[in-house]
């Protein structure tokens, strides 16, 4: 793989729920390293796309290649061990266990070699992600007993356990505060710092158009604008899909 | 992962299990004690093995009469047509459950909920239909099993059943305990939780599924080898009885299903209750005692005696912090 080539590719891929195609030929090329926003209203296909990508839904047509890789037979697992690794619109956590616990899965299971960690290594690492993430204090509280944006922040942490090199977040802001929206924002933006590439699914208009270098827009199954995030928005098509003018 | 220490108290305590099974084999003269306490090993591995699936993974297996019998027939077959030694029937039947779990698995496990459930069932049926129907194991009205000869140092055949039960409960006891402890129990425990998500953090819920379906399916099918000779009869009304796995189910979340300690304390406590009241009162009571057990549980300790105990534990340091 050279420098120039995308971390992921995907060409003309197409999914259908019994008669409704949810997605429509969708090509798109991530690079290594950027931060890309999918935006697009209410059923436009954005969680199927990143559902796809991810391996928890399987796709009709088309293929999904990371890293040169043609990933697209592949369970999700494995996906997620080649460095794929993503968050949820509604949180899934292990609710029965701790905050450290729901980690250690992914350290277990996500990363080569993850389980053959000794407890201190993988507590260590662990611990030093929380701290990042700002959950430090609460590694040992039950996963039941978090906040909405705690919640929200051990999903990216969970994610980023499993060592991706491609995180997907799901509307990790949906339902939070100013201040919190703020604060999971600037945890993306570090955690870009360090060279990981995100894929950001998101509502809150000003937070994609902040974060993003670029983004598409997605409606009925189909990306109806490209670009630099200004203008996508001023793109007439985009308007109308959202507003439905 | 249990600490190395913990590793040695477990062993430790396992060995003296079994040394005192023996030892009181030779103590007690009385057969009966025995005849009783092999019941209640067996349904310690029955449980233990249920809930290395039905606990650890949250698949609800209502299956466990299907293993069960298919382990009495294992026994009765390759005793009749080898005269194959105990140890045999045990370790074969223990094979053969194996590759039942990972049959059913492979063929139940995309599906959740109730509907695996519903296949477990279904599973029983059809293979005691087919054992009904295969005259060589003595079809639908069982077949007379004739003991072999005690072996030394056991002055009766049924005290020596009850120490290979005891041994077979140690080896249960070691793999669930094992599995709790180790990464498969952590991806076991996360999928049960949420399957997509553990799928997503790079769990193989599928793998990690046969492999809990295959360990449990083969301690309950071994559990069963050593009952036809216990009874010195097989039919397959008994040995497929529903009632071995409502029990199972039954034993583990009583006892609390988080845990290995559970399901053997479940164990302990129903079929002890059971054996005494089939004594003292009629055999039949004991199966409304189960549903009555089983309904103020439910109700009054959803997380079993292990639940209750961390409860009350809970409460008495609360009350310790307040004096």
């Amino acid at each position: 793989m050279s420098a120039s080539d995308p971390l992921l590719r995907v060409s003309g891929l197409t999914k259908r729920f019994g008669g409704f195609t949810a997605l429509d030929g969708v090509s798109v090329e991530i690079a290594p390293g950027e931060r890309f926003g999918l935006i697009g209203p209410n059923g436009s296909g954005k969680t199927t796309l990143i559902n796809c990508i991810s391996g928890a839904l399987h796709h009709d047509a088309g293929t999904i290649a990371f890293r040169g890789e043609d990933i697209s037979g592949l369970a999700a697992h494995l996906r997620t061990r080649r460095g794929i690794a993503r968050s949820f619109q509604i949180p899934r956590p292990f609710k029965s266990m701790t905050v450290e616990e729901n980690l250690a899965v992914a350290l277990d299971f996500a990363v080569s070699g993850g389980h053959g960690l000794t407890v201190e290594a993988q507590h260590d690492e662990i611990m030093s992600l929380l701290d990042r993430m700002g959950l430090g204090s609460k590694a040992q509280t039950p996963s039941s007993a978090l906040s909405q944006v705690e919640l929200r922040k051990m999903e990216l942490a969970r994610a980023m356990a499993a060592r991706p090199k491609l995180l997907i977040s799901d509307e990790a802001m949906a339902g939070l505060s100013s201040s919190e929206i703020d604060e999971v924002l600037a945890l993306l933006f570090t955690l870009n710092g360090d060279g990981i590439t995100i894929i950001m699914i998101e509502h809150i208009m000003h937070a994609v158009m902040r974060f993003s270098e670029r983004v598409i827009c997605l409606d009925a199954g189909r990306i109806i604008a490209a670009g630099k995030p200004a203008e996508v928005m001023a793109d007439a098509r985009v308007q109308e899909a959202y507003l439905g003018a | 992962m249990p600490a190395t220490g913990g590793r040695w108290m477990f062993w430790a305590g396992g060995l003296l299990f079994v040394a005192a099974a023996t030892a009181t084999t030779f103590l007690v003269k009385n057969e009966y004690p025995f005849f009783a306490g092999y019941v209640v090993l067996q349904f310690i591995v029955l449980a233990t093995a249920w809930n290395i699936l039905g606990g650890y993974a949250g698949y609800v297996n209502f299956g466990t009469n299907a293993f069960f019998g298919l382990g009495v027939y294992t026994a009765v077959f390759l005793f009749r047509a080898f005269e194959a030694p105990l140890l045999v029937q045990i370790l074969v039947a223990a094979v053969v459950g194996g590759l039942l779990g990972l049959l059913v698995g492979l063929l139940t496990l995309r599906m959740r909920g109730i509907f695996f459930s519903i296949a477990t069932i279904a599973v029983a049926i059809i293979i005691e239909t087919f054992i009904i129907n295969w005259k060589f194991v003595g079809g639908a009205t069982g077949m007379q099993m004739l003991r072999p000869p005690t072996m030394a140092p056991f002055d009766s055949y049924v005290k020596m059943l009850f120490v290979v039960n005891a041994i077979l409960v140690v080896a249960a006891v070691a793999l669930a305990r094992y599995i709790q402890g180790s990464w498969i129990g952590r991806g076991l425990q996360a999928l049960r939780d949420d399957e997509l998500a553990a799928e997503c953090t790079g769990v193989p819920t599928l793998r990690l599924k046969l492999v809990a379906c295959v360990i449990s399916g083969a301690l309950m099918c071994a559990a069963g080898a050593p009952n036809a000779m216990y009874l010195s009869f097989a039919d397959p009304a008994s040995a497929f009885n529903l009632n071995y796995s409502v029990s199972a189910l039954a034993m583990a979340l009583i006892g609390g299903t988080a845990h290995w300690i559970g399901p053997i304390l479940g164990a302990i406590l129903l079929s002890t209750t059971q054996q005494l009241l089939t004594v003292t009162i009629s055999s039949e009571v004991n199966v409304l005692v189960l549903g009555i057990m089983l309904v103020l549980f439910v109700v009054g300790a959803p997380e079993g005696l292990i639940g209750l105990a961390r409860r009350l534990r809970v409460s008495a340091k609360a009350k310790e912090g307040a004096s």
